[in-house]
């Protein structure tokens, strides 16, 4: 049974309050072997206490399956990208090299590269995955655009990043300021243009936005 | 973007459509739903299929070689030939109970006959008699049965030859039925 189309996943890094509870719940995932999938990365650790947390963004064109020489990494006809299929993967880390989000994760002990997988085993059957239903502060939302509409009147979803020369669209949707006029994230802009994350407000440190665009 | 983009196959980093990909594209996709791929369980239930219906087949086959010996028909009473007809040391094929069965009649000493059906029970050779040396034998793998009772001597058979039984009435010899053996 494939996740319902209505249901989205919504990712709001400006809410995140870095109490780590996704982290401890993504473990306990019945897919997930007891193991953690999310890590929760500081925006600019010397100067802001902000976290956001890291989850697959389950893109269209996933990089990650096409580095993989093992044909190990498989995307559902719903758009989520599972783990590597255990009896494929042979652990050569090119999927953790490869992926622009830095998701997969490198089991060495299990021989077997492991990355979120939105929780498959409970959002195919409707329910929310285990990182967005324990967030207090709905930072990770999972449900439908209307509810996203009405929860954050100042917020609209965005999924597709520039990565350089590559534009990638994924399933999971990210939050920017409803008035920022952009169309795209541009990531490697903002890892090379630190001025934007510093000036900018907590919930702007993605966005390659200049300062005079935006009204702080 | 709605999540009905999803619903197709995903998008190489090209842009390309499906088609002008190269041929490891196309045969190792990144979609479940074109990739031929065979889970754990499902092969187990191929397995477990495949083994369920050679258990039928065992059955079956049990249930019908069963059925055959119900209703087989005792052979008729068939002449084969006038007792003068075969001298001794001389043999005669004919065929009995079916068209399909050669059986060789032989003459071993006076008033002694004794009948056998002629195919080898190795690989359904015919075997030829040789009453001179008390033995019937099958040219094709070298194999020999005793002349008098059908049990294998030499060679590959394991089985004798099926027996038939006789009846001798006004000097004229007829065939009763047949006589399988194990050894």
């Amino acid at each position: 049974m494939p996740v319902s189309e209505l249901q989205e996943f919504f990712v709001d890094p400006g809410r995140c309050i870095g109490c780590n509870a996704c982290v401890q719940a993504c473990g306990e995932c019945d897919t997930h072997k007891g193991s953690s999938m999310i890590q929760l990365d500081y925006i600019d650790y010397a100067s802001s206490p902000q976290t956001v947390p890291v989850i697959c963004m389950h893109c269209q064109s996933p990089t990650c399956a096409e580095v993989c020489p093992a044909d190990a990494i498989k995307r559902m006809a719903d758009g989520v990208v599972m783990t590597a299929r255990k009896p494929r993967c042979i652990a050569c880390n090119n999927c953790v090299l490869a992926c622009p989000f830095g998701v997969p994760k490198m089991h060495t002990e299990m021989h077997l590269m492991m990355k979120c997988d939105m929780c498959y085993d409970r959002s195919s059957v409707g329910k929310k995955p285990m990182c967005a239903s324990v967030c207090p502060s709905q930072a990770l939302f999972f449900g439908t655009r209307a509810e996203i509409e009405k929860l954050r009147p100042n917020s609209r979803p965005i999924n597709t990043f520039k990565f350089g020369g590559q534009s990638i669209k994924t399933k999971v949707n990210m939050m920017v300021p409803k008035h920022i006029p952009i169309e795209q994230l541009d990531i490697t802009a903002a890892i090379y243009d630190p001025t934007v994350s510093i000036n900018l407000e907590d919930e702007l440190w993605f966005a390659n936005v200049s300062v005079s665009e935006v009204s702080v | 973007m709605s999540t009905e983009d999803f619903e197709n196959a995903s998008v190489a980093p090209d842009g390309q459509p499906a088609e002008e990909q190269p041929v490891w594209r196309q045969e190792y996709p990144i979609d479940w739903s074109a990739s031929e791929y065979v889970t754990r369980r499902e092969f187990t239930r191929l397995l477990l299929v495949t083994s369920f219906a050679f258990v039928v087949g065992q059955a079956w086959i049990v249930l019908s070689s069963l059925a055959k010996k119900v209703s087989a028909a005792q052979p008729p009473r068939v002449e084969i030939a006038t007792v003068d007809q075969v001298p001794v040391g001389g043999s005669l094929l004919f065929y009995y109970p079916t068209d399909n069965s050669p059986c060789l009649l032989v003459h071993l000493k006076i008033d002694q006959y004794v009948a056998f059906n002629q195919k080898c029970t190795h690989l359904s050779c015919p075997v030829l008699p040789e009453v001179d040396q008390g033995r019937f034998h099958c040219p094709c793998h070298e194999g020999e049965f005793d002349i008098q009772t059908g049990v294998p001597l030499a060679g590959p058979p394991r089985r004798r030859l099926p027996q038939v039984t006789l009846e001798f009435a006004n000097g004229r010899i007829y065939a009763t039925g047949i006589e399988e053996g194990v050894a």
